[in-house]
């Protein structure tokens, strides 16, 4: 290789959308400096916009695009600019919905705009990667971002209690990921996903030390999801971090997270879908039934979402091992619908809680059809969006995941997972239940929040079902990622 | 296929579902008007549903009303409606139980009235819907909706035990449902990506899988219907749910399933239809017998009609499942008697047992109980209310001249072809439900009057009566003349049982 190759100009344009939001990321931190604002007004607009603009450059810059950058360690593409899109949108979802509570609890820090925005841009880095570097460094960025947003609120045990063992747990998610990587960079002598898929493709000597590397590597990823048997950080994650960071993630994150597989796994090592398939059955299944009937007993409701979480993980990896292309679109569809779904769903907690007030308890919900009929009925389509009843985004979700599924030949794993969604019935009901059926103890929270946070909440709910009345654009969207 | 000149199918569906959004938006501030809408949108459904009658084309088994239009394209999911002479008279039941049920509850409920109005107008949109669609998932968007708003209506305003109820009804209906859907992914996959139902029939699949598939649509059908072991969430539901809620689940929700084993389990699956019938017969007649006595020990009237109907929808299965048996006996005829006397006995039912439930339902808004010990005497205060009870009592117990009669003859005269004991056991029902029925009439209506608040009984309003007589008028018409509604059902019967022979 000559120098002048070596040091080839790398065509920045395909990474515009993360050099932006980097420089966007610095602004912000540099207005909030000089600023007065008690509020930090500007930061919160700033930091709006930042994620808007960067949207719109990754569709510009990105849609249609299949190309690398970076001598091939940075990729941009149709699935990458779904997958960032989604994110920065999810990011957006999120601060709007999160204003408010965390000027209450005097959370509402620059550091939270900064950090938040250095997550996203961690996911944006991963789900760009075409490297073992970029992807590690994608993924480190956001959980390291993530780790200090969970202890955020430092004077609540329960937060720190949190954050400690999401670290904990996270750093050891990373170093199963890493060490899988080692094995891979020893069998094949590099970092490049497209040389490592061909290596893989062709493997015969070191075939052994190749697979143990794919098994830490699943390993790690399925941390990073939190699938069962590899969830124990979920439910006290959710439940200790303020509920602005867990819908953070709650939404983003796996989205990443989806992105994360499909290039490391899905896309690197195609070539043993035979192997790393039947790891995947292995979990989908756990995830399915175990983790999911915990959450009949939970009467937190962030708690609650959170086992319900590996549900939806379940039938994610179903489309995932299922393969490309129907699969993994099965897949990514799942992802953002689900995680848009669940935004919204936490939004209407954010929108209960007030000062001193975390409305987690399932009984907040008693009787909220009397106190506000619109906004229950926003929590009714989400609940059922996510129990998976057409006529609302989950169905077409869990459909193309069945779908798929059965195209595979796991029809029996399809049945599971309906059985599964008959479970999750159960406890999303409990929810529509209380809201339409009981009455208060007592007054009952009271929806709080400016006029642009119920706007936007309201908004976010009837999206949910808009998409299950009119799927068709966003599932040709998913489709078309990976149409060969 | 007959084509529509103006989409009457989309009108049926679409017009009550936005009827109740704009119900909705009124709201309970704006009661009056918010009822006189929901009652305007429900008797211009039924009016505009009587197109359908006088537009049918008889004689022939196409699909009529036809619509077609892509929905998710992608996905090869198309809006696609149409109706043949299966599911014509169902949609026309649909329409005109809902205006019925409207008028029946005018004033009766108090509490959200605007909600209640608009879960019945959005219900209506959506079985009419599950009657005509023509795409699988189209009907399995419709077929599972329809929870949603049963479960507000028997949860909101229903009985004391009213949570316990709705939660067991959803689960019950939601695990049997979503069977059918990895059926349905399945199907699509062997018919090439295609949704249309007409195309899953005639596929060439191993008996292997028609078991599987069959045992998926048998849980997804028979737990609406509901057959016997299943049909646990049926007493608890009717005896929690207002009364119209008990009139719509009695009178179309039980129906959805019976007309889920003609379009699907029958024709799709036939050779499973035929290899499993044993099973099917040996439920049904669990249902008519079993549940018949079950139903002599109530002492809650709504959980007494609750009972029989799952007897008399034992007969619809039968109907349906006993033609294999026939045609190895007689070679072919026959069968035809059978089908149409379980789709008789499906129309008939809806009238009856509405009836009957709203019968139950004037009783209930005067005492305040259901329990039969409480009444006696009731005849002396309500002699109009006392006729029109004896009467569907009657029709229930499958007297002669009544729509009740047509339906169970026809099936149990075509089961004595089949087996002089499948059509003995049958036969039982006319004891049984002559039994459970006439004592209830007897301990509610005749002897003394004994306590006071019965005493104080005022006999039926005009409203009431309106809806009792209209109710009377099609029990005695479908008792006396039901020519016509045989008439449109045969040549799609006729249709149906040649795809059932093709597939063997």
């Amino acid at each position: 290789m000559t120098t002048a190759e070596a040091f080839e100009i790398p065509d920045l344009m395909l990474a515009l959308p993360e050099i932006w939001l980097l420089g966007m990321a610095c602004l912000v931190l540099v207005v909030d400096l000089f600023s007065k604002d008690r509020d930090h007004t500007p930061a919160y607009w700033l930091t709006q916009f930042a994620l808007i603009s960067t949207a719109v450059i990754a569709v510009s810059t990105q849609w249609g695009v299949d190309a690398t950058t970076f001598s091939g360690t940075y990729v941009a593409d149709a699935l990458g600019t779904i997958l960032k899109v989604s994110v920065l949108l999810l990011g957006f979802l999120g601060f709007a919905y999160s204003r408010d509570y965390m000027r209450e609890r005097g959370l509402l820090t620059g550091e939270y705009y900064i950090l938040s925005l250095f997550a996203v841009l961690g996911m944006l880095v991963t789900v760009s990667a075409h490297n073992l570097l970029t992807l590690y460094l994608g993924v480190e960025l956001m959980s390291l971002c993530l780790y200090a947003l969970v202890a955020m609120d430092r004077d609540s045990p329960r937060a720190s209690e949190a954050a400690m063992k999401y670290f904990v747990l996270g750093a050891l998610a990373s170093g199963m990921l890493l060490y899988g990587m080692s094995m891979l960079y020893g069998t094949t002598g590099s970092l490049d996903l497209a040389t490592i898929r061909e290596a893989a493709a062709t493997l015969e000597e070191n075939r052994v030390l190749f697979l143990f590397g794919l098994v830490f590597m699943v390993v790690g990823v399925a941390f990073k999801f939190g699938a069962v048997p590899f969830h124990m950080w979920v439910p006290d994650v959710y439940h200790g971090a303020p509920t602005p960071v867990t819908l953070m993630i709650a939404t983003g994150s796996k989205v990443a997270a989806v992105g994360l597989f499909l290039r490391l796994i899905g896309e690197g090592l195609e070539p043993l879908i035979a192997d790393w398939q039947q790891m995947m059955v292995i979990l989908a299944v756990l995830s399915l039934i175990v983790g999911n009937t915990v959450a009949l007993v939970q009467t937190n409701i962030k708690r609650m979402l959170a086992y319900s979480t590996f549900n939806h993980m379940g039938f994610i990896f179903m489309g995932l091992l299922a393969g490309a292309p129907g699969g993994y679109g099965a897949a990514v569809f799942y992802a953002v619908t689900y995680a848009v779904t669940v935004a919204a769903a936490f939004g209407v907690v954010l929108l209960l809680s007030r000062r001193d007030f975390e409305a987690d308890q399932l009984e907040d919900f008693k009787g909220l059809n009397e106190r506000s009929p619109l906004f229950a009925f926003v929590m009714l389509l989400l609940m059922i969006s996510l129990t998976g009843i057409p006529g609302t985004v989950g169905f077409y979700a869990k459909w193309l995941v069945l779908k798929a599924t059965v195209e595979a030949g796991f029809v029996w794993l399809a049945v599971l997972a309906v059985v599964g969604a008959v479970i999750g019935a159960f406890y999303y009901l409990r929810i529509v239940r209380l809201m339409y059926f009981d009455k208060p103890e007592g007054r009952g929270p009271q929806p709080s929040g400016s006029g642009g946070f119920r706007a936007v909440l309201a908004a976010n709910g009837f999206a949910v079902l808009a998409l299950g009345l009119f799927p068709g654009a966003l599932v040709a969207i998913c489709m078309a990622a990976f149409a060969p | 296929m007959l084509e529509s000149s103006w989409p009457l199918l989309s009108l049926l569906i679409w017009l009550p579902i936005i009827g109740g959004v704009v119900v909705l938006a009124l709201g309970d501030e704006r009661e009056s008007q918010a009822r006189l809408v929901a009652l305007a949108t429900a008797a211009l459904t039924f009016l505009f549903s009587l197109g359908l009658i006088t537009g049918f084309a008889p004689g022939t088994a196409a699909m009529q009303f036809v619509e077609l239009r892509p929905w998710v394209d992608t996905l090869n999911v198309n809006y696609h409606l149409g109706v043949d002479g299966i599911s014509m008279p169902l949609v026309v039941l649909t329409t005109f139980s809902t205006l019925l049920v409207l008028i029946a509850s005018w004033r009766r409920v108090t509490e959200k009235p605007a909600m209640f109005q608009a879960c019945f107008l959005m219900l209506n949109g959506i079985m009419v819907g599950v009657f005509s669609a023509l795409d699988a998932i189209l009907f399995y968007v419709f077929f599972e909706v329809m929870l949603v708003p049963m479960f507000l209506l028997i949860g909101i305003w229903g009985g004391a035990n009213r949570i316990y109820a709705t939660i067991k009804f959803f689960l019950y209906t939601f695990i049997g449902s979503v069977m059918m859907l990895v059926a349905l992914v399945y199907l699509q996959f062997q018919a090439g990506g295609s949704f249309h139902i007409l195309d899953f029939y005639g596929l060439d699949l191993p008996l292997n899988a028609q078991i599987w598939l069959f045992m998926a649509f048998l849980m997804a059908f028979a737990i609406k219907v509901p057959m016997w072991p299943v049909h646990t969430w049926l007493p608890d539901a009717h005896v929690q749910a207002p009364t119209g809620g008990s009139v719509i689940l009695a009178a179309i929700m039980l129906k959805i399933g019976g007309y889920g084993f003609v379009r699907f389990s029958l024709p799709v699956v036939p050779e499973a239809s035929m290899t499993l019938d044993w099973l099917m017969i040996t439920l049904s007649l669990i249902a008519v017998v079993y549940i018949g006595f079950v139903a002599m020990m109530q002492q809650d009237m709504k959980k007494l009609i609750a009972y029989s109907s799952i007897a008399h929808m034992g007969f619809v299965t039968l109907g349906f499942f006993v033609i294999f048996a026939i045609a190895d006996r007689t070679g072919g005829s026959g069968m035809l008697l059978a089908l149409e006397g379980g789709m008789v006995q499906m129309i008939s039912h809806g009238f009856i047992s509405a009836a009957m439930f709203l019968c139950v339902g004037v009783l209930y808004d005067r005492m305040h109980t259901r329990d039969m010990d409480r009444y006696g005497g009731v005849a002396h205060r309500m002699p109009i209310f006392a006729g029109f009870f004896v009467l569907f009592a009657m029709a229930n117990a499958g007297l002669p001249g009544t729509s009740g009669f047509v339906g169970e003859f026809m099936v149990i005269l075509a089961a004595f072809q089949a087996n002089f004991w499948y059509a003995f056991a049958a036969a039982t029902t006319l004891i049984l439900g002559a039994a459970y029925t006439l004592w209830m009439v007897r301990r509610v209506l005749y002897g003394d009057v004994t306590s006071k608040e019965v005493d104080s009984l005022q006999d039926v309003d005009r409203r009431e009566l309106i809806v009792l007589g209209v109710l009377a008028a099609a029990v005695l018409w479908l008792g006396v003349y039901p020519g016509p509604l045989i008439e449109i059902m045969e040549p799609s019967l006729e249709n149906l049982l040649e795809i059932v022979a093709a597939g063997l």
